[in-house]
């Protein structure tokens, strides 16, 4: 069990990165109940938009220097396209029974990922993305890549920005407000169409640096990438507790650790042989994720006992 | 409101049929025949032209299209023409076997060249048998393609009669590969890996056999996802377990981040097979170097045979690279004319009117030096050239260091 430590360390980078995204699903679905299935593309396309930002840089450029711009250029575009997609996809439909914005976010998801590879330079395979030199830093044990600090460092801000932003603004009351009771808040003379807005930039800017940590971690981009992140990041938002932003974090984390110690250790589970290892890692994750719904159906940190359809 | 909804319904409709129809009416174009006494012969190719393989798919569709314009040039056939038709299978079964049906409606078309995976290969053979349409892969290394599901017991037997391939087998390549990794780079404890695809699974399967057979130690299995990039859970115990060398049963996409992750925490090489052997997988990785992989056939560039054909190929100027199965394919594509030809000169200069069972008769007798040395076919369908070769990341790029005849 020695290498437990490192077994600990490569689920909590995965599932850091799993609670970024899932924070996007969380807030659109504790505000307006869509579960929006494009989110996983909004995550692909900071990763190019990232990539697009470094590739226009001068050579020479640290890439210590070049991150922040790259997390910028990722970040606008996440942003933007997240933003165009609730005006022109989600907003006419927001009246419409659940499934027509459902299929729709599906629809969505895929015409999002034909766009990039078609239009994208050489999208149709997967392209490099730089990559921190030098040797892993080890930790309490753990061997942890350079690339990897940046998802460790990144995920904690983010999450304390969006913590005091919900908690002490303005604006984040007036998205409680409209995820408690959408009307009464209208009443309340809040703009409930601007806070909508917001909460799905919020998720694009934070998906968007899930993508920067991505690209530093494995070295490549590919236009796919967004549908297998996107449903592990749902998972960890329900497992959490959809709805909940703290939950969201923590579900993703949990999730990534499961994989981690599923994958590491439960071919050593005696009569377990067959049923460990890297393929059997999701099953394990979705069992953990059943198991979890049936003792506490609202998730790990979920409040909401009835859902207000 | 109602109204406007019904509008833009209408106008997305009427737009899409629109463009479903151009689509057909294209199709239909490139069909027609040139006329006068020249008699078209389509051959039809599929390749992932699109997708995480596209590299390897798109050499595949540019190597046959120069052997389709070489033979038009040097009017090898002739009264014969032959036109090309490239569909993309996305390196799926089901839109290969939806591509098999488009070649098969095609009335010129009388050989298919593809695919490049033998997952997609399994469900286009079943249709083009039925429609006893020829069909030469430069890349699948399935055994089963050609032997049956119990060649593993000796007990082989050919499943398709239409189907020909210029690859050599799975069994030949992982056993080819067991002895470079336990004689030549002198490795004795191998972690294995393997996508749980058709050609990775199969490829460890056979990589296995022979190791053990050698006296090496598979010192532990896994199974990893293709679609994930993130497999430090797999490369801790890889580390656990004391393994000099990983072997991987799958393609570069995963195999990239797989090695990077692999070398970013202990110093072992990653082998693989031909699925590995692009280049691709050196630019998407960081950490390549020492990393073997085995492909079919020898070094094109080291071929005299093949001089002429990377010569044409440069001054096709064509966009992409021909990768691995480029002299493969080449080979492929010519045999389907080398069986065109002799059906035509049997026929008076014609083509009779049951050209696809004449053509499929004619490539059992295919004869003829191709790029990658000699090429026939043995009564399975698979090659008689079992040639392989062990590449090496060397200074960023593959750089081959045996090559050898399986027996």
């Amino acid at each position: 069990m020695h290498e437990l430590p490192q077994q600990l360390a490569n689920g909590l980078i995965l599932g850091a990165m799993y609670g970024l995204i899932a924070i996007g699903y969380t807030m659109v679905y504790g505000i307006i109940q869509l579960i929006n299935f494009a989110h996983g593309e909004i995550f692909m396309i900071g990763g190019f938009g990232a990539l697009t930002v470094y590739l226009g840089l001068p050579s020479g450029v640290s890439l210590l220097a070049a991150i922040p711009l790259m997390i910028a250029g990722g970040v606008i575009c996440s942003v933007a396209i997240s933003v165009a997609a609730e005006r022109f996809a989600y907003r006419p439909l927001r009246t419409a029974p659940r499934l027509a914005p459902l299929i729709t976010a599906i629809g969505l998801s895929l015409a999002l990922q034909q766009a990039v590879w078609m239009w994208y330079p050489d999208a149709t395979k997967d392209r490099s993305f730089p990559q921190f030199k030098g040797e892993a830093i080890d930790i309490l044990g753990a061997h942890i890549q350079r690339g990897d600090l940046f998802v460790l460092i990144a995920a904690p801000i983010c999450m304390l920005a969006l913590g005091l932003f919900v908690s002490k603004t303005r604006a984040g009351r007036g998205m409680q407000a409209t995820s408690q009771d959408p009307d009464t808040a209208k009443l309340m003379g809040i703009n409930t169409d601007r806070i909508i807005v917001m909460a799905f930039a919020i998720g694009a800017a934070f998906a968007a640096v899930a993508a920067v940590a991505y690209g530093l971690k494995n070295g490549q981009i590919g236009f796919r990438m967004g549908f297998i992140m996107g449903l592990k990041a749902f998972t960890a938002a329900v497992l959490g507790g959809i709805g909940n932003i703290y939950g969201a974090m923590l579900g993703g984390v949990v999730l990534g650790v499961a994989e981690a110690l599923a994958t590491g250790y439960m071919s050593d589970v005696p009569g377990m042989e067959l049923f460990g290892g890297g393929a059997w890692k999701d099953v394990w994750a979705f069992v953990l994720l059943i198991l979890v719904l049936l003792i506490r159906p609202q998730g790990l940190l979920g409040e909401r006992v009835a859902d207000r359809a | 409101m109602r109204h406007r909804s019904l509008l833009i319904l209408t106008t997305v409709l009427t737009t899409g049929a629109l463009t479903l129809t151009a689509c057909g009416s294209r199709d239909d174009d490139s069909k027609s025949s040139g006329g006068g006494d020249t008699q078209t012969v389509v051959i039809g190719v599929d390749a992932p032209l699109t997708g995480d393989l596209s590299a390897l798919g798109l050499g595949i569709k540019n190597s046959a299209d120069l052997a389709v314009k070489t033979a038009n040039k040097d009017k090898t056939v002739p009264g014969v023409k032959f036109e090309l038709q490239a569909l993309d299978d996305q390196a799926q079964p089901s839109v290969g076997q939806q591509n098999a049906q488009k070649f098969i409606g095609n009335k010129d078309l009388l050989g298919v060249v593809g695919p490049l995976n033998s997952g997609v290969s399994q469900s286009m053979q079943k249709p083009l048998n039925d429609a006893t349409l020829t069909q030469v892969s430069p890349a699948n290394t399935g055994t089963e393609l050609t032997q049956g599901n119990n060649w593993k017991t000796g007990d082989k037997k050919r499943p398709f009669k239409t189907y020909f391939r210029t690859a050599t087998t799975d069994a030949i390549q992982g056993a080819f590969a067991a002895k470079y990794l336990f004689d030549n780079a002198k490795v004795k404890d191998v972690y294995l890996i393997d996508d749980q695809k058709p050609y990775g699974a199969g490829l460890a399967a056979s990589f296995k056999t022979t190791f053990t057979e050698l006296g090496g130690k598979i010192v532990g299995t896994d199974h990893i996802n293709p679609d994930d990039r993130d497999f430090n859970s797999v490369v801790t115990k890889v580390k656990r377990s004391g393994a000099k060398a990983v072997y991987y049963g799958g393609e570069y996409p995963a195999g990239a981040p797989l090695s990077q992750q692999l070398k970013d925490s202990v110093q072992i090489p990653l082998m693989g097979g031909d699925g590995m052997y692009s280049a691709d997988f050196i630019s998407l990785n960081k950490k390549a170097e020492g990393d073997i992989a085995t492909s079919v056939g020898k070094p094109v560039e080291e071929l005299d045979s093949a001089k002429k054909f990377i010569a044409d190929y440069k001054t096709a100027g064509y966009k992409d690279a021909y990768e691995a199965y480029g002299g493969g394919t080449y080979d492929a594509t010519w045999s389907i004319i080398e069986a065109v030809k002799a059906v035509v000169a049997d026929n008076d200069g014609k083509l009779p009117d049951d050209a696809r069972a004449k053509v499929l008769d004619a490539m059992s007798k295919v004869k003829f030096d191709g790029v990658t040395g000699p090429v026939s076919f043995d009564e399975y369908g698979d090659t008689t050239n079992t040639m392989m070769t062990a590449y090496q990341v060397t200074s960023g790029k593959w750089a081959s260091k045996l090559s050898e005849a399986v027996k």
